[in-house]
Protein backbone atom coordinates (compact mmCIF):
# COMPACT_ATOMS: atom_id res chain seq x y z
CA UNK A 1 0.00 0.00 0.00
CA UNK A 2 1.76 2.88 -0.50
CA UNK A 3 1.06 6.42 0.97
CA UNK A 4 -1.31 8.82 -0.83
CA UNK A 5 1.03 12.25 -1.18
CA UNK A 6 -0.18 14.76 0.58
CA UNK A 7 2.15 17.49 0.27
CA UNK A 8 0.24 20.68 0.35
CA UNK A 9 0.66 24.12 1.48
CA UNK A 10 0.03 24.53 5.26
CA UNK A 11 -3.41 26.88 5.70
CA UNK A 12 -3.53 29.51 8.06
CA UNK A 13 -7.08 30.25 9.01
CA UNK A 14 -7.99 33.04 11.17
CA UNK A 15 -9.58 32.40 14.80
CA UNK A 16 -13.15 33.25 14.20
CA UNK A 17 -15.21 35.70 16.35
CA UNK A 18 -16.36 33.29 19.42
CA UNK A 19 -19.19 35.83 20.19
CA UNK A 20 -20.59 35.95 16.41
CA UNK A 21 -20.65 40.07 16.77
CA UNK A 22 -20.34 40.52 13.14
CA UNK A 23 -19.00 38.27 10.65
CA UNK A 24 -16.97 39.83 7.50
CA UNK A 25 -18.16 39.69 4.00
CA UNK A 26 -15.63 39.27 0.97
CA UNK A 27 -15.69 41.64 -1.16
CA UNK A 28 -14.33 41.33 -4.48
CA UNK A 29 -12.17 43.68 -6.03
CA UNK A 30 -12.62 42.23 -9.76
CA UNK A 31 -14.74 44.32 -11.72
CA UNK A 32 -18.03 42.36 -13.31
CA UNK A 33 -18.47 42.00 -17.21
CA UNK A 34 -20.75 43.92 -19.06
CA UNK A 35 -22.16 43.24 -22.32
CA UNK A 36 -20.42 40.78 -24.61
CA UNK A 37 -17.32 39.04 -23.98
CA UNK A 38 -13.98 39.11 -26.34
CA UNK A 39 -14.48 36.72 -29.11
CA UNK A 40 -10.81 36.01 -28.82
CA UNK A 41 -11.06 35.65 -25.01
CA UNK A 42 -11.03 31.66 -25.34
CA UNK A 43 -8.41 31.38 -28.27
CA UNK A 44 -5.65 33.17 -26.09
CA UNK A 45 -2.49 30.86 -25.79
CA UNK A 46 0.30 30.75 -23.86
CA UNK A 47 3.16 32.41 -25.74
CA UNK A 48 5.56 29.77 -27.63
CA UNK A 49 8.50 28.39 -25.64
CA UNK A 50 11.77 27.33 -27.31
CA UNK A 51 11.99 24.68 -23.96
CA UNK A 52 9.57 23.13 -24.24
CA UNK A 53 10.36 22.53 -27.77
CA UNK A 54 13.99 21.58 -27.50
CA UNK A 55 14.31 19.84 -24.36
CA UNK A 56 12.38 17.00 -22.94
CA UNK A 57 13.65 16.22 -19.93
CA UNK A 58 14.97 19.63 -18.35
CA UNK A 59 16.47 17.67 -15.14
CA UNK A 60 18.59 15.95 -17.19
CA UNK A 61 19.59 18.83 -20.08
CA UNK A 62 22.40 21.01 -20.17
CA UNK A 63 24.23 23.27 -22.56
CA UNK A 64 27.76 22.40 -24.11
CA UNK A 65 29.81 24.75 -27.01
CA UNK A 66 31.42 23.11 -29.74
CA UNK A 67 35.13 23.76 -30.66
CA UNK A 68 36.74 22.83 -34.09
CA UNK A 69 35.04 21.20 -37.19
CA UNK A 70 35.03 17.59 -36.62
CA UNK A 71 31.07 17.80 -36.79
CA UNK A 72 30.54 19.50 -40.06
CA UNK A 73 29.54 17.39 -42.56
CA UNK A 74 27.15 16.90 -39.13
CA UNK A 75 25.85 20.50 -39.74
CA UNK A 76 27.79 21.48 -36.37
CA UNK A 77 29.68 24.46 -36.45
CA UNK A 78 32.68 25.63 -34.56
CA UNK A 79 30.79 27.98 -32.20
CA UNK A 80 27.56 26.15 -32.24
CA UNK A 81 25.26 25.28 -28.88
CA UNK A 82 24.62 21.64 -28.44
CA UNK A 83 21.41 20.59 -26.39
CA UNK A 84 22.70 17.50 -24.50
CA UNK A 85 20.45 15.07 -22.81
CA UNK A 86 21.31 12.59 -20.13
CA UNK A 87 18.24 10.83 -19.77
CA UNK A 88 18.10 9.50 -23.63
CA UNK A 89 19.56 6.06 -23.96
CA UNK A 90 22.00 6.23 -27.34
CA UNK A 91 20.97 5.09 -30.47
CA UNK A 92 22.78 4.35 -33.99
CA UNK A 93 23.43 7.44 -35.52
CA UNK A 94 22.78 10.18 -32.80
CA UNK A 95 24.94 12.55 -32.28
CA UNK A 96 26.62 12.24 -28.43
CA UNK A 97 28.50 13.86 -26.10
CA UNK A 98 31.49 11.44 -25.18
CA UNK A 99 34.40 11.47 -22.42
CA UNK A 100 37.15 9.68 -24.41
CA UNK A 101 40.48 9.88 -22.38
CA UNK A 102 40.61 13.06 -20.40
CA UNK A 103 38.53 15.24 -22.74
CA UNK A 104 34.75 16.01 -23.79
CA UNK A 105 33.98 15.30 -27.18
CA UNK A 106 30.84 15.07 -29.52
CA UNK A 107 30.66 12.29 -32.03
CA UNK A 108 28.19 10.29 -33.68
CA UNK A 109 27.32 7.05 -32.31
CA UNK A 110 27.57 4.39 -34.43
CA UNK A 111 26.68 0.25 -33.59
CA UNK A 112 27.24 -1.55 -36.91
CA UNK A 113 29.19 -2.60 -38.50
CA UNK A 114 31.07 -2.04 -35.25
CA UNK A 115 30.77 -0.09 -32.17
CA UNK A 116 32.49 3.27 -32.23
CA UNK A 117 32.12 6.92 -32.41
CA UNK A 118 32.60 8.42 -35.45
CA UNK A 119 33.97 12.17 -36.28
CA UNK A 120 32.08 13.42 -39.15
CA UNK A 121 34.88 14.96 -41.11
CA UNK A 122 36.88 13.15 -42.78
CA UNK A 123 39.91 14.61 -41.28
CA UNK A 124 39.72 13.20 -37.95
CA UNK A 125 39.26 9.33 -36.98
CA UNK A 126 36.93 7.25 -35.19
CA UNK A 127 37.18 6.17 -32.19
CA UNK A 128 36.25 2.16 -31.18
CA UNK A 129 34.03 1.51 -28.49
CA UNK A 130 35.61 -1.64 -26.35
CA UNK A 131 36.45 -2.51 -23.29
CA UNK A 132 39.96 -0.90 -23.72
CA UNK A 133 39.53 2.28 -24.27
CA UNK A 134 37.80 4.07 -21.66
CA UNK A 135 34.05 5.69 -22.98
CA UNK A 136 31.67 7.59 -21.20
CA UNK A 137 28.85 8.77 -22.76
CA UNK A 138 27.16 11.87 -21.59
CA UNK A 139 24.35 12.21 -23.53
CA UNK A 140 22.70 12.54 -26.64
CA UNK A 141 22.16 15.70 -28.65
CA UNK A 142 19.00 16.86 -29.23
CA UNK A 143 19.38 20.23 -31.16
CA UNK A 144 21.88 22.42 -32.36
CA UNK A 145 21.64 26.02 -31.97
CA UNK A 146 23.71 27.74 -34.95
CA UNK A 147 22.84 31.59 -35.02
CA UNK A 148 23.15 33.07 -38.31
CA UNK A 149 24.15 36.50 -37.61
CA UNK B 1 9.48 1.80 4.85
CA UNK B 2 12.29 4.72 4.11
CA UNK B 3 15.08 4.86 1.46
CA UNK B 4 18.13 7.00 1.63
CA UNK B 5 19.90 8.35 -0.69
CA UNK B 6 23.13 10.11 -0.26
CA UNK B 7 25.38 11.40 -2.94
CA UNK B 8 29.22 9.91 -2.95
CA UNK B 9 31.73 12.91 -2.49
CA UNK B 10 28.92 14.93 -3.94
CA UNK B 11 30.88 18.43 -4.33
CA UNK B 12 33.71 16.29 -5.96
CA UNK B 13 31.10 14.32 -8.17
CA UNK B 14 29.90 17.30 -9.21
CA UNK B 15 33.15 19.04 -9.87
CA UNK B 16 34.26 16.07 -12.20
CA UNK B 17 31.49 15.88 -14.31
CA UNK B 18 33.30 18.27 -17.15
CA UNK B 19 36.07 17.17 -16.43
CA UNK B 20 36.96 13.92 -17.68
CA UNK B 21 41.06 14.28 -16.80
CA UNK B 22 39.72 14.78 -13.41
CA UNK B 23 38.60 10.55 -12.92
CA UNK B 24 41.42 9.07 -11.26
CA UNK B 25 43.03 12.01 -9.88
CA UNK B 26 42.92 13.28 -6.43
CA UNK B 27 40.29 15.65 -5.62
CA UNK B 28 39.58 18.10 -2.78
CA UNK B 29 36.62 20.98 -2.09
CA UNK B 30 37.19 23.38 0.48
CA UNK B 31 35.20 25.69 2.62
CA UNK B 32 33.87 29.35 2.16
CA UNK B 33 37.14 31.28 2.01
CA UNK B 34 39.36 28.26 0.84
CA UNK B 35 39.72 27.58 4.86
CA UNK B 36 39.57 23.69 5.18
CA UNK B 37 38.70 20.91 3.23
CA UNK B 38 34.88 19.58 3.04
CA UNK B 39 34.74 17.16 0.03
CA UNK B 40 37.18 14.69 -0.72
CA UNK B 41 37.58 11.94 -3.56
CA UNK B 42 38.46 8.63 -2.89
CA UNK B 43 41.73 8.81 -4.04
CA UNK B 44 41.96 12.19 -1.60
CA UNK B 45 41.09 9.91 1.25
CA UNK B 46 43.83 7.50 0.20
CA UNK B 47 46.59 10.10 0.63
CA UNK B 48 45.28 10.56 4.17
CA UNK B 49 43.66 14.03 3.49
CA UNK B 50 41.10 14.42 6.62
CA UNK B 51 37.70 16.44 6.79
CA UNK B 52 37.95 19.66 7.58
CA UNK B 53 41.79 19.47 7.78
CA UNK B 54 42.70 23.20 7.14
CA UNK B 55 44.19 24.08 3.94
CA UNK B 56 47.41 25.95 5.01
CA UNK B 57 48.15 22.24 6.91
CA UNK B 58 47.80 20.19 3.52
CA UNK B 59 49.53 22.38 1.04
CA UNK B 60 52.80 20.42 1.02
CA UNK B 61 50.94 17.25 0.45
CA UNK B 62 48.72 18.97 -2.02
CA UNK B 63 52.14 20.05 -4.18
CA UNK B 64 53.96 16.27 -3.93
CA UNK B 65 50.99 14.61 -5.00
CA UNK B 66 48.97 16.79 -7.64
CA UNK B 67 46.08 17.07 -5.38
CA UNK B 68 43.58 19.36 -7.64
CA UNK B 69 42.19 21.64 -5.22
CA UNK B 70 38.89 23.79 -5.88
CA UNK B 71 36.58 26.69 -4.06
CA UNK B 72 33.38 25.37 -3.11
CA UNK B 73 31.13 26.38 -6.36
CA UNK B 74 27.75 26.16 -4.47
CA UNK B 75 26.10 27.79 -7.63
CA UNK B 76 27.12 24.24 -9.16
CA UNK B 77 26.07 22.24 -6.53
CA UNK B 78 22.78 23.60 -6.19
CA UNK B 79 22.03 22.99 -9.76
CA UNK B 80 23.00 19.45 -9.72
CA UNK B 81 21.17 18.78 -6.00
CA UNK B 82 18.08 20.00 -7.59
CA UNK B 83 18.49 18.14 -10.71
CA UNK B 84 19.31 14.75 -8.72
CA UNK B 85 16.10 15.68 -6.61
CA UNK B 86 13.75 16.42 -9.45
CA UNK B 87 14.86 12.74 -10.84
CA UNK B 88 14.34 10.70 -7.42
CA UNK B 89 10.51 12.74 -7.27
CA UNK B 90 9.63 11.29 -10.45
CA UNK B 91 10.42 7.86 -8.67
CA UNK B 92 8.55 7.47 -5.67
CA UNK B 93 5.28 8.87 -3.86
CA UNK B 94 6.96 11.12 -1.29
CA UNK B 95 10.61 12.13 -0.33
CA UNK B 96 12.09 14.90 2.23
CA UNK B 97 15.24 16.56 0.81
CA UNK B 98 17.75 16.23 4.04
CA UNK B 99 20.21 18.36 2.84
CA UNK B 100 22.28 19.22 -0.61
CA UNK B 101 23.18 15.57 -1.18
CA UNK B 102 20.60 13.47 0.94
CA UNK B 103 16.97 12.38 0.48
CA UNK B 104 14.55 10.51 2.27
CA UNK B 105 12.59 8.91 0.10
CA UNK B 106 9.16 6.65 1.03
CA UNK B 107 9.06 3.91 -1.07
CA UNK B 108 6.52 2.95 -3.79
CA UNK B 109 5.53 0.02 -2.79
CA UNK B 110 5.50 -0.36 1.01
CA UNK B 111 5.24 -4.15 1.63
CA UNK B 112 7.61 -5.40 -1.18
CA UNK B 113 9.73 -7.56 -0.50
CA UNK B 114 13.40 -7.81 -0.68
CA UNK B 115 14.56 -8.50 -3.54
CA UNK B 116 12.01 -5.65 -4.63
CA UNK B 117 13.00 -3.00 -2.52
CA UNK B 118 16.69 -4.31 -3.32
CA UNK B 119 15.53 -3.76 -6.89
CA UNK B 120 14.04 -0.11 -6.77
CA UNK B 121 17.57 0.75 -4.87
CA UNK B 122 19.56 -0.48 -7.74
CA UNK B 123 17.36 1.40 -9.65
CA UNK B 124 17.84 4.83 -8.28
CA UNK B 125 21.30 4.45 -8.01
CA UNK B 126 21.40 3.21 -11.84
CA UNK B 127 19.39 6.04 -12.91
CA UNK B 128 21.13 9.09 -11.28
CA UNK B 129 24.32 7.07 -12.94
CA UNK B 130 23.05 7.17 -16.03
CA UNK B 131 20.87 10.38 -16.41
CA UNK B 132 23.08 12.70 -14.05
CA UNK B 133 26.27 10.62 -13.74
CA UNK B 134 26.25 11.46 -10.15
CA UNK B 135 27.32 7.87 -7.64
CA UNK B 136 25.14 7.53 -5.45
CA UNK B 137 24.53 4.61 -1.95
CA UNK B 138 20.77 3.78 -0.98
CA UNK B 139 19.84 2.47 2.72
CA UNK B 140 16.69 1.10 3.25
CA UNK B 141 14.96 0.33 6.44
CA UNK B 142 11.54 0.51 8.47
CA UNK B 143 13.12 3.83 10.22
CA UNK B 144 15.35 6.80 9.01
CA UNK B 145 18.00 6.22 11.76
CA UNK B 146 18.17 2.72 10.08
CA UNK B 147 17.92 4.17 6.87
CA UNK B 148 20.86 6.23 7.76
CA UNK B 149 23.18 3.26 8.87
CA UNK B 150 21.97 0.63 5.88
CA UNK B 151 23.35 3.68 3.77
CA UNK B 152 27.04 3.88 5.53
CA UNK B 153 26.98 0.20 5.43
CA UNK B 154 26.53 0.32 1.86
CA UNK B 155 29.11 3.30 1.42
CA UNK B 156 31.95 1.28 3.46
CA UNK B 157 31.03 -2.18 1.64
CA UNK B 158 32.11 -2.24 -1.45
CA UNK B 159 30.30 -5.75 -2.21
CA UNK B 160 26.70 -4.68 -1.07
CA UNK B 161 27.04 -2.87 -4.73
CA UNK B 162 25.94 0.41 -3.25
CA UNK B 163 22.66 -1.00 -1.94
CA UNK B 164 21.68 -1.81 1.68
CA UNK B 165 18.35 -3.00 2.84
CA UNK B 166 18.45 -3.34 7.10
CA UNK B 167 14.55 -4.52 7.11
CA UNK B 168 15.67 -8.08 8.73
CA UNK B 169 16.35 -7.71 12.13
CA UNK B 170 18.65 -10.61 12.25
CA UNK B 171 20.77 -8.97 9.38
CA UNK B 172 21.09 -5.68 11.97
CA UNK B 173 22.68 -7.84 14.61
CA UNK B 174 26.30 -7.97 13.05
CA UNK B 175 26.69 -4.51 11.68
CA UNK B 176 25.44 -3.17 15.28
CA UNK B 177 27.71 -5.17 17.15
CA UNK B 178 30.42 -3.76 14.92
CA UNK B 179 29.77 -0.59 14.60
CA UNK B 180 30.25 2.83 17.06
CA UNK B 181 27.65 4.23 19.20
CA UNK B 182 28.85 7.61 17.63
CA UNK B 183 27.68 6.79 14.16
CA UNK B 184 23.98 6.88 15.12
CA UNK B 185 22.05 9.63 13.25
CA UNK B 186 21.58 12.07 16.28
CA UNK B 187 24.38 10.88 18.68
CA UNK B 188 26.42 13.70 18.65
CA UNK B 189 30.14 13.99 20.86
CA UNK B 190 29.14 14.68 24.01
CA UNK B 191 25.97 12.36 24.18
CA UNK B 192 28.08 9.46 22.51
CA UNK B 193 30.53 10.29 25.76
CA UNK B 194 28.18 10.02 28.19
CA UNK B 195 26.97 6.92 26.52
CA UNK B 196 30.65 5.27 26.65
CA UNK B 197 30.51 6.34 30.56
CA UNK B 198 27.09 4.06 30.92
CA UNK B 199 29.00 1.18 29.32
CA UNK B 200 27.21 1.87 25.92
CA UNK B 201 29.71 1.58 23.17
CA UNK B 202 28.19 -0.15 20.70
CA UNK B 203 25.12 0.59 18.15
CA UNK B 204 24.18 -2.98 19.59
CA UNK B 205 24.41 -1.75 23.32
CA UNK B 206 22.50 1.06 22.34
CA UNK B 207 19.72 -1.16 20.51
CA UNK B 208 18.89 -3.18 23.72
CA UNK B 209 19.00 -0.49 26.09
CA UNK B 210 15.79 0.25 28.17
CA UNK B 211 14.23 3.35 26.13
CA UNK B 212 12.55 3.99 29.43
CA UNK B 213 16.96 4.50 31.08
CA UNK B 214 17.42 6.69 28.45
CA UNK B 215 14.90 8.99 28.41
CA UNK B 216 15.52 9.75 31.74
CA UNK B 217 18.93 9.89 31.30
CA UNK B 218 19.05 11.86 27.90
CA UNK B 219 15.99 13.08 26.02
CA UNK B 220 13.15 11.67 24.40
CA UNK B 221 14.69 12.13 21.22
CA UNK B 222 17.25 9.48 22.07
CA UNK B 223 14.59 7.13 23.14
CA UNK B 224 13.10 7.58 20.20
CA UNK B 225 16.53 6.54 18.49
CA UNK B 226 16.65 3.33 20.60
CA UNK B 227 12.97 2.47 18.92
CA UNK B 228 14.14 3.12 15.83
CA UNK B 229 16.88 1.23 15.90
CA UNK B 230 14.51 -1.55 16.69
CA UNK B 231 12.66 -1.04 13.74
CA UNK B 232 9.59 1.13 15.04
CA UNK B 233 9.83 4.59 12.43
CA UNK B 234 9.32 7.56 15.01
CA UNK B 235 10.45 10.29 12.90
CA UNK B 236 8.79 10.93 10.06
CA UNK B 237 9.38 12.68 6.89
CA UNK B 238 10.33 16.33 8.00
CA UNK B 239 11.20 15.34 11.08
CA UNK B 240 14.51 14.22 12.60
CA UNK B 241 16.69 13.97 16.14
CA UNK B 242 19.36 16.18 15.13
CA UNK B 243 20.88 19.63 13.88
CA UNK B 244 20.88 19.88 10.25
CA UNK B 245 23.62 20.71 7.86
CA UNK B 246 21.65 22.55 5.90
CA UNK B 247 17.85 23.86 6.56
CA UNK B 248 15.25 23.10 3.89
CA UNK B 249 12.11 24.47 3.52
CA UNK B 250 10.27 23.23 0.28
CA UNK B 251 6.57 22.19 -0.33
CA UNK B 252 4.39 21.77 -3.44
CA UNK B 253 1.61 23.78 -3.38
CA UNK B 254 -1.95 22.26 -2.92
CA UNK B 255 -2.50 24.37 -6.51
CA UNK B 256 -0.20 25.88 -9.21
CA UNK B 257 0.95 29.55 -8.28
CA UNK B 258 1.35 32.34 -11.27
CA UNK B 259 1.35 35.74 -9.31
CA UNK B 260 4.32 36.99 -7.86
CA UNK B 261 2.85 38.20 -4.35
CA UNK B 262 1.66 34.43 -3.91
CA UNK B 263 4.63 33.05 -4.51
CA UNK B 264 6.80 35.30 -2.64
CA UNK B 265 4.35 34.73 0.34
CA UNK B 266 4.71 31.27 -0.17
CA UNK B 267 8.79 31.91 -0.03
CA UNK B 268 8.60 34.09 3.12
CA UNK B 269 6.63 31.29 4.95
CA UNK B 270 9.06 29.07 4.24
CA UNK B 271 11.69 31.12 5.27
CA UNK B 272 10.01 32.21 8.43
CA UNK B 273 10.31 28.68 9.32
CA UNK B 274 13.68 27.78 8.31
CA UNK B 275 14.75 30.78 10.40
CA UNK B 276 12.69 28.93 13.49
CA UNK B 277 14.63 25.98 12.79
CA UNK B 278 17.65 27.62 12.45
CA UNK B 279 17.23 29.23 15.98
CA UNK B 280 16.38 26.41 17.82
CA UNK B 281 19.07 24.58 16.38
CA UNK B 282 21.14 27.53 18.08
CA UNK B 283 22.48 28.06 14.74
CA UNK B 284 23.40 31.10 11.99
CA UNK B 285 23.63 31.01 8.44
CA UNK B 286 25.64 32.72 5.98
CA UNK B 287 24.10 31.86 2.61
CA UNK B 288 20.39 31.63 1.79
CA UNK B 289 19.12 29.62 -1.58
CA UNK B 290 15.15 30.16 -2.87
CA UNK B 291 14.22 27.60 -6.03
CA UNK B 292 10.94 27.58 -7.88
CA UNK B 293 9.57 25.47 -9.84
CA UNK B 294 6.79 24.54 -12.65
CA UNK B 295 5.31 20.68 -12.19
CA UNK B 296 7.36 17.68 -13.50
CA UNK B 297 8.27 17.35 -16.82
CA UNK B 298 5.66 14.76 -17.85
CA UNK B 299 2.78 17.41 -16.99
CA UNK B 300 1.57 19.76 -20.44
CA UNK B 301 2.81 22.65 -19.03
CA UNK B 302 6.11 24.60 -20.09
CA UNK B 303 8.75 23.71 -17.88
CA UNK B 304 10.83 26.40 -15.55
CA UNK B 305 13.41 26.25 -13.01
CA UNK B 306 15.61 28.20 -11.35
CA UNK B 307 17.51 29.00 -7.71
CA UNK B 308 19.46 31.72 -6.53
CA UNK B 309 21.72 32.23 -3.83
CA UNK B 310 22.12 35.76 -1.69
CA UNK B 311 25.11 35.81 0.82
CA UNK B 312 24.18 37.70 4.09
CA UNK B 313 26.47 40.40 5.11
CA UNK B 314 26.87 38.85 8.59
CA UNK B 315 25.96 35.53 9.82
CA UNK B 316 22.54 35.72 11.48
CA UNK B 317 19.35 33.96 12.49
CA UNK B 318 17.31 37.42 12.53
CA UNK B 319 14.09 36.58 10.24
CA UNK B 320 14.11 40.03 8.61
CA UNK B 321 17.40 39.63 7.32
CA UNK B 322 16.70 36.07 5.59
CA UNK B 323 13.46 37.18 4.39
CA UNK B 324 14.83 40.32 2.90
CA UNK B 325 17.79 38.02 0.73
CA UNK B 326 15.09 35.06 0.14
CA UNK B 327 13.13 37.96 -1.57
CA UNK B 328 15.79 39.32 -3.54
CA UNK B 329 16.95 35.75 -4.56
CA UNK B 330 13.43 35.34 -5.41
CA UNK B 331 13.37 38.27 -7.38
CA UNK B 332 16.39 37.61 -9.49
CA UNK B 333 14.79 33.76 -10.56
CA UNK B 334 10.82 34.55 -10.87
CA UNK B 335 9.36 35.03 -14.49
CA UNK B 336 5.89 35.78 -15.21
CA UNK B 337 3.90 33.64 -17.52
CA UNK B 338 4.39 29.91 -15.43
CA UNK B 339 2.29 27.79 -13.60
CA UNK B 340 4.75 27.40 -10.20
CA UNK B 341 4.25 23.93 -8.72
CA UNK B 342 7.16 24.18 -6.00
CA UNK B 343 9.05 26.66 -3.83
CA UNK B 344 11.90 26.21 -1.28
CA UNK B 345 14.32 28.26 0.85
CA UNK B 346 17.48 26.31 2.01
CA UNK B 347 19.55 28.16 4.71
CA UNK B 348 23.38 26.94 4.46
CA UNK B 349 26.78 27.90 5.53
CA UNK B 350 25.54 27.14 9.06
CA UNK B 351 27.25 27.60 12.58
CA UNK B 352 26.87 27.64 16.11
CA UNK B 353 25.73 31.05 17.13
CA UNK B 354 29.03 31.58 19.19
CA UNK B 355 31.28 30.65 16.94
CA UNK B 356 29.85 32.77 14.23
CA UNK B 357 32.95 35.14 13.35
CA UNK B 358 31.95 38.62 14.98
CA UNK B 359 31.53 41.58 13.08
CA UNK B 360 33.78 40.69 10.36
CA UNK B 361 31.31 42.43 7.69
CA UNK B 362 30.04 44.30 10.16
CA UNK B 363 31.63 47.60 8.79
CA UNK B 364 28.88 47.14 6.04
CA UNK B 365 25.90 47.72 8.75
CA UNK B 366 27.70 50.58 10.33
CA UNK B 367 27.84 52.32 6.73
CA UNK B 368 24.01 52.47 6.55
CA UNK B 369 23.98 53.96 10.28
CA UNK B 370 26.28 56.45 10.14
CA UNK B 371 27.02 57.57 6.80
CA UNK B 372 28.97 60.43 7.52
CA UNK B 373 31.72 58.61 9.62
CA UNK B 374 31.91 56.45 6.77
CA UNK B 375 32.72 59.13 4.09
CA UNK B 376 35.18 60.05 6.62
CA UNK B 377 37.03 56.45 6.45
CA UNK B 378 36.63 56.45 3.22
CA UNK B 379 38.37 59.83 1.96
CA UNK B 380 41.26 58.66 4.80
CA UNK B 381 41.56 55.33 3.18
CA UNK B 382 41.82 56.87 -0.47
CA UNK B 383 44.11 59.87 0.85
CA UNK B 384 46.80 56.78 0.53
CA UNK B 385 48.49 58.70 3.89
CA UNK B 386 47.13 55.78 5.76
CA UNK B 387 44.18 53.10 6.77
CA UNK B 388 41.64 53.21 9.08
CA UNK B 389 39.41 50.20 9.80
CA UNK B 390 36.92 49.21 12.33
CA UNK B 391 38.10 47.31 15.27
CA UNK B 392 34.97 44.51 14.33
CA UNK B 393 36.52 44.29 11.49
CA UNK B 394 39.26 42.19 13.19
CA UNK B 395 42.58 42.54 11.77
CA UNK B 396 42.34 40.74 8.59
CA UNK B 397 41.64 43.30 6.15
CA UNK B 398 40.44 41.73 3.05
CA UNK B 399 37.17 39.61 4.40
CA UNK B 400 35.67 39.03 1.19
CA UNK B 401 35.29 35.73 0.30
CA UNK B 402 38.69 33.89 -1.10
CA UNK B 403 37.50 31.42 -3.53
CA UNK B 404 41.02 31.13 -5.89
CA UNK B 405 40.13 27.57 -7.10
CA UNK B 406 36.32 28.75 -8.22
CA UNK B 407 35.11 26.04 -11.56
CA UNK B 408 32.72 27.45 -13.45
CA UNK B 409 29.61 27.70 -13.28
CA UNK B 410 28.92 24.91 -16.20
CA UNK B 411 25.05 24.08 -15.47
CA UNK B 412 23.57 28.21 -15.20
CA UNK B 413 25.91 30.54 -16.86
CA UNK B 414 26.09 30.69 -20.57
CA UNK B 415 29.80 32.33 -20.65
CA UNK B 416 30.43 29.26 -18.52
CA UNK B 417 29.26 26.49 -20.64
CA UNK B 418 31.57 23.04 -20.84
CA UNK B 419 33.23 23.01 -24.18
CA UNK B 420 33.44 19.68 -26.51
CA UNK B 421 35.65 19.17 -29.34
Amino acid sequence: MSAPKTVALEVFTPILNPDKSHCSIPMYADHVEAGFPSPAQDYVDQCMDLNELCIRHPATAFFVRVKGDSMLEGGIYDGDILIVEGSLDPRHGDIVVACIDDSLTVKRFELHPEPRLAPMNRAYQPVAINPDNEINIVGVVTNVIHPLR
Amino acid sequence: MFALVDCNNFYVSCERLFRPDLRRRPVVVLSNNDGCVVARSQEAKDLGIKMAVPYFQIRALIERHQVVVFSSNYTLYADISTRVMLVLEEMVPDMEVYSIDEAFLRLPDERAPLEERLEFGHKVRERLRCWLRIPVCVGIAPSKTLAKLANSAAKRDVASGGVVDLCDPHQREYLFAHTEVGEVWGVGRRTRDKLHAMGIRSVADLAHASPERIRRRFSVNLQRTVYELNGQPCFGLESSPTNKHQIICSRSFAQRITDFAELREAVCTYTVRAAEKLREQGQVASQVTVFIRTGAYSSNERHYSNAAQRRLDFPGNDTMALVGAATSALQSVWRQGYRYAKAGVMLSDLCPQQEAQPGLFDHTSAQRHNPALMQAVDALNRSGGGKIWFGSQGIKEDWRMKRAHLSPAYTTRWEDIPVVT
